[in-house]
């Protein structure tokens, strides 16, 4: 069904045409409950088991607001830099979808909570762009479903569909850019870095998993395209099911390129919702978007409006925790970073975890050295960010505890990190359940050492005569014959005992 | 005067998912336009210093604290639907449109 789209070369693109950009981003808050009702608010669960009459959407169920959820929207808008409504209101946007039972959606159409902030947003090679933010509004996520028949459990084809309504009502917090001009070859980078920034700021205030891979964040791009000089923005396509950060950036690179193709050919953008494809980085077409009219949004008579005073905001701006951008910037003063080793800490996403790990007790220089390394290099090969590797900054720290009071080598330590990469526990279990411990027991390691010592008579000869760098060769077979769980320190210190040259 | 025409009313029907015949078109528009002049007094009668209003009560910041309550079970949730399969609804294929 995807027919190959036209795609123009992306210099000439740049060259003939300039990009503007507005980025909508989808927030689940991590709140216990959902936004209107007390259902559990928690990833996965089988099907349609946190599920109440409010979110099911039965007949005379009440909605009632989630005050946690208001308080995590209004101190996004403020770490936004966002004006908070003095006043506003919940609207019905209805509309007819499966996932959605109640037959409309909460939201709030024009009377958003938080309005009018920005973000600065710092780009691979430290360049700060700063993204205007028009609204960050409240609503509730929709339920999920599952479209069976058809070859690829895609929707087209499905014979029918089935739902479950355990994420239907998930507190949301939409936050919406104003359009994002000037940006020329670099839009693509800037959506990516604007998520990014987004992203760590929502982990640091702790409102949100913003997990893409779990859709607890995600992103619609908008895209459009006019011609160099002119004053009119073109027509925009809205691109959904960007899962990851990378994807951010290649869905509106692949969009400007389609765009700019049908428009050099004399066509029309079509404004439509796309959908973006991971495995070919192209988009497809969706439904062609209702007009707001169509919503046909009205105030929410079951919910009362919201109107936080300046005591409330005051005390909640208070809460804000020190904020990424501040953090990067006290953490280059405190560790002497040139910009460069700040910005490879960045841009590898590392810093933070590398700045938690400190926190949990390690130094800087293993801390970084896990991270940037071994860590990267893991979350490389298992195609992910490193911020979603499944291990903590303090199961880092632990591992590097052990290293330093010799109860793992580097060795053993890079294999229990990859048990806990590969969910076998803590540090600790994982010691256990793969038994890696130093073999710190010197009786064993000097049955080991005797045993190298006589497999290799001459070199024993050599460091009783003196040449104690011999002792290398006997070091190797021990750890050999240990399978690498001896402290090399310790067995050297036992072999010069063993054949007296200590 | 407001005046609603058969094509609107043909999209509000459609927007609502309303079945409507040739001649209940031009029964609602009708309908629909005596509707709108009625509300429409209420705006000769309120001057500027009456704000729209949309509910009745003066209450603002009704809020209920973030706590778990017990709701339903995956076969009471399920018990009023005409189809359900694995925990979930089943609903009929969705034609013309994506998520």
């Amino acid at each position: 069904m995807t027919t190959t789209a036209e795609l123009m070369d992306y210099a000439e693109v740049v060259e003939r045409y300039d990009p503007v950009l507005g980025l909508e981003v989808h927030v689940e808050l991590s709140t216990d409950t959902k936004m209107f009702c007390g259902c559990p608010n928690s990833f996965g669960g089988d099907p349609n088991t946190h599920v109440c009459p409010v979110c099911l959407g039965l007949p005379g169920a009440l909605p009632v607001v989630n005050g946690t959820a208001v308080e995590s929207a209004i101190r996004i808008g403020l770490a936004l830099n966002c004006d908070i409504a003095e006043w506003c209101r919940f609207a019905r946007k209805n509309y007819f979808y499966p996932d959605m039972p109640k037959n409309f959606q909460t939201s709030q159409y024009d009377e958003p909570i938080a309005f009018d902030g920005h973000l600065d947003v710092v780009l691979d090679d430290g360049e700060v762009v700063r993204v205007d933010i028009e609204r960050a509004h409240m609503e509730e996520d929709t339920g999920k479903s599952l479209h069976v028949g058809g070859a690829t459990g895609r929707i087209h084809g499905a014979e029918h569909s089935l739902l479950d309504y355990n994420r239907a009502g998930v507190p949301l917090i939409e936050i919406v850019t104003k359009p994002i001009t000037g940006m020329g070859e670099r839009a693509p980078e800037v959506a990516r870095a604007y998520v990014t920034a987004l992203r760590d700021l929502l982990r640091a205030m702790d409102v949100s998993d913003v997990r893409m891979d779990q859709g607890s964040l995600r992103c619609d791009a908008n895209v459009s395209l006019m011609a160099k000089g002119a004053n009119e923005f073109g027509t925009r396509t809205e691109t959904k099911n960007v899962n990851s950060l990378r994807s951010v950036e290649r869905a509106v690179r692949y969009e400007m390129t389609r765009h700019a193709a049908i428009l050099a050919d004399g066509g029309s953008i079509k404004q439509e919702t796309r959908h973006f494809q991971e495995a070919d980085g192209t988009t497809a077409a969706g439904r062609t978007k209702e007009t707001a009219e169509d919503y046909r949004y009205f105030p929410e008579p079951d919910l009362v409006p919201i109107a936080p005073t300046c005591e409330w905001v005051e005390q909640l701006r208070a809460t804000i925790p020190e904020l990424p951008w501040q953090r990067r910037k006290r953490i280059q003063e405190d560790w002497d970073l040139t910009d460069e080793e700040l910005r490879d800490l960045v841009n590898t996403g590392a810093i933070d975890l590398v700045a938690a790990t400190v926190d949990a007790g390690a130094t800087q220089a293993d801390a970084r050295s896990w991270w940037v390394q071994y860590l990267n290099q893991q979350a490389t090969s298992r195609e992910t960010e490193l911020a979603d590797l499944t291990i903590t900054p303090a199961q880092v720290a632990r591992v590097i505890e052990l290293v330093g009071s010799g109860e793992l080598t580097n060795k053993l330590a890079r294999q229990v990190v990859d048990g806990v990469l590969d969910g076998d526990g803590d540090p600790d279990q994982v010691i256990e359940k793969r038994g890696l411990k130093v073999v710190s027991d010197d009786s064993a390691l000097l049955a080991a050492v005797d045993e190298a010592l006589a497999a290799q008579p001459d070199v024993a000869d050599k460091i009783r005569g003196g040449k104690v760098q011999a002792a290398g060769a006997i070091v190797g077979a021990v750890m050999k014959a240990t399978k690498g769980q001896a402290d090399a320190a310790r067995v050297r210190e036992l072999i010069l005992e063993r054949v007296g040259a200590a | 005067m407001s005046n609603i025409s058969r094509d609107e009313v043909a999209h509000l029907a459609k927007l609502a998912r309303m079945a409507v015949t040739e001649e209940e078109l031009d029964t609602f528009a009708g309908q629909l336009d005596q509707i709108l002049d009625a509300v429409a007094k209420v705006g000769e009668v309120a001057g500027d210093d009456i704000p729209p209003t949309s509910h009745a009560a003066a209450l603002t910041n009704v809020f209920r604290t973030d706590e778990v309550r017990p709701g339903l079970s995956q076969d009471e949730a399920l018990a009023g639907a005409p189809a359900a399969e694995e925990g979930r609804f089943r609903v009929p294929r969705i034609l013309g449109e994506q998520q």
